[in-house]
């Protein structure tokens, strides 16, 4: 099996349920030892890509290839080296935390240490409740748990920050990037920008079962057009001379607010400041507008609820 | 790729986690164990569950044996020797049937199918455990009513004991598929609804407690048919006479070909 091959390989992906095309002919790339974040709205089609991936759905067309193994006539091969946190976590009730963590744990021939991820995952302050009475942060860090106890090459995470709380987040997003300094390669869906801002090598944005963009977040933030700058003063600036001396259009938004379209370099600052000292201008305040993955994303996909 | 926000109060969190494993999965021997001792346990200690396996059938065997509420044509025996059969009949019915199919039904809600299938146990490790789980909870279920039964003043034959396993191993494979028909299918809120409805009407109706030919005339030829039945009068066949009848026989293996067959193709893991 050469490890060359990407983590994830899908090429013209078509799911279906009853008629109704959610994945239409999507093609995706996910590289080992990377984190790829599948960003995109609810019903996006993000869910039923990673379940074709995991082998809970049998595609109504196009490949799959996971670690170079297809998961419906592999899939035992790929069950020992892959792990899977699902969006609904998939923890029976009536069973202790801790108790069902330890049994996953006992699929797995050399599993992580069992004690050792409940500390890193803080599971120890529930770890003999029964999943039944756990909240939905910690139902999620222990499915977490249980998706990395076999120490797999590859993880597929299924939104696994959903219902956390900032101290959970943190920790977990950690233990991604540990995991990734490991070379363990990691897909997970999200629709938290600043997670896959914060964690992702590669973001892949879905909708309406397709990809309409990927890149880094830097790249995706950068392709989504120049940046701006605003400031504020007092109103009724000259904003034709300030326009000519800054080479970009200058526009008074708001009394007093300024924006100006320019690729913001650290020279335009210095001119900005300048032409404001030469007319005794105080800037009341000053923001190098660079958009956020949020600002991409919703360009993307529209600001109307769906 | 790094954050200032970065948990230093989450402690161990900076440490480097342990490298993939490169050992795999355990032995298939290793995973089936654990997940069948997994599923017996669950079952074992759920309270409603406990209900339904243990104390019903215990109750029909104390009930039936130690009043006449019920008019009862025993030919001769003890209440106690032509009843206990009838009762393990019934524990099968419990175990392999109602008890499961709303264990998996809910197990599927909450995606523990779908989760235990991407581990390495798969989906059919995940079956032949629920198989073995129910067979351990039989085991438990015999013993009790055994020992209860025994204590009563049963006083069975020991020429029919391996026909008795056999007619309980084919029970079990009948009302399992069945079980899992019902659960791969309905919501888990219908399942619980229509497990139990099943068992009383089958308990009441279906030859299992009271043979065949003491039924009405109208459920007698229905009850000869279906599973319950066959159970029922298999098990009094091997304890009362040593030997299954072929009719029998033939109706439990034509259900789990049957019922089998439906849950292999209608069974949704969502």
């Amino acid at each position: 099996m050469p490890s060359n091959t990407p983590a994830v390989e899908i090429s013209g992906l078509i799911k279906r349920y009853d008629g109704r095309e959610i994945v239409r002919s999507l093609d995706l790339v996910a590289q080992r030892g990377q984190v790829t974040a599948v960003l995109g709205p609810n019903g996006a089609g993000k869910t039923t890509t990673i379940e074709c991936c995991e082998g809970l759905r049998v595609p109504d067309g196009g490949t799959v290839r996971v670690l170079g193994l297809d998961p419906l006539t592999q899939g035992a091969e790929l069950r020992a080296r892959v792990g899977v946190m699902l969006q609904d976590g998939g923890l029976p009730t009536s069973v202790r935390a801790l108790e069902m963590l330890t049994h996953v744990s006992s699929m797995y021939a050399d599993p992580w240490d069992v004690g050792d991820l409940v500390e890193r995952l803080g599971l120890a302050s529930f770890a003999r409740t029964t999943v039944r009475r756990l909240s939905g942060g910690q139902r999620q860090r222990l499915a977490l748990a249980a998706a990395l106890v076999g120490r797999p090459e590859l993880v597929f995470l299924d939104e696994p920050s959903a219902g956390m709380d900032p101290q959970s987040r943190l920790a977990v997003w950690e233990l991604i990037r540990a995991l990734r300094a490991q070379g363990v390669s990691v897909v997970l869906t999200t629709h938290l920008m600043d997670e896959a801002e914060d964690l992702a090598d590669q973001v892949i944005v879905v909708d309406h079962g397709q990809v309409i963009a990927q890149g880094s977040p830097a790249e995706l933030v950068a392709a989504g057009g120049r940046g701006s700058l605003t400031f504020w003063a007092s109103p009724g600036l000259e904003t034709l001379s300030l326009a000519a001396a800054l080479g970009a259009g200058v526009q008074e938004a708001d009394p007093g607010c300024y924006t100006v379209t320019v690729t913001v370099a650290p020279g335009t600052l210095a001119t900005l400041t300048r032409w404001c000292a030469d007319r005794n201008i105080l800037l009341s305040r000053l923001t190098t507008g660079r958009r956020n993955l949020e600002d991409v994303f919703l360009d993307l996909t529209g600001r109307s609820l769906r | 790729m790094t954050s200032p926000t970065a948990s230093s109060n989450v402690p161990g969190t900076l440490r480097p986690v342990p490298a993939p494993s490169t050992a795999g999965a355990a032995s298939p021997r290793r995973r089936i164990v654990a997940q069948s001792a997994f599923e017996a346990k669950m079952i074992l200690r759920n309270g409603e569950q406990l209900m339904v396996t243990i104390l019903l059938p215990v109750m029909a065997l104390v009930g039936l044996s130690q009043t006449s509420i019920i008019d009862l044509d025993t030919a001769g025996r003890s209440r106690i020797d032509f009843v206990t059969p009838g009762v393990i009949a019934l524990a099968v019915m419990s175990a392999a049937f109602t008890s499961q199919a709303i264990a998996t039904a809910f197990d599927r809600r909450n995606g523990v199918l779908r989760l235990m299938a991407t581990t390495p146990l798969g989906r059919g490790g995940l079956l032949s455990s629920k198989i073995i789980g129910v067979l351990t909870v039989e085991a438990v279920q015999v013993v009790v009513i055994s020992a209860v039964a025994l204590v009563l003043g049963w006083r069975p034959d020991p020429v029919g004991i391996p026909l008795a396993l056999l007619a309980v191993l084919l029970g079990t494979a009948a009302f399992t598929s069945l079980a899992m028909l019902l659960a791969g299918t309905l919501r888990a809120e219908g399942v619980l609804a229509v497990a139990n409805i099943v068992l009383v009407l089958l308990t009441v109706g279906g030859a299992v407690l009271v043979p065949a030919d003491q039924l009405p005339d109208a459920l007698r030829h229905v009850a000869l048919l279906l599973p319950s039945g066959a159970l029922g009068e298999a098990l009094r066949g091997a304890f009362f006479g040593a030997t299954i009848p072929a009719f029998s026989l033939v109706v439990l293996l034509a259900w789990t070909a049957g019922l089998g067959w439906g849950a292999g193709k209608l069974f949704k893991w969502h």
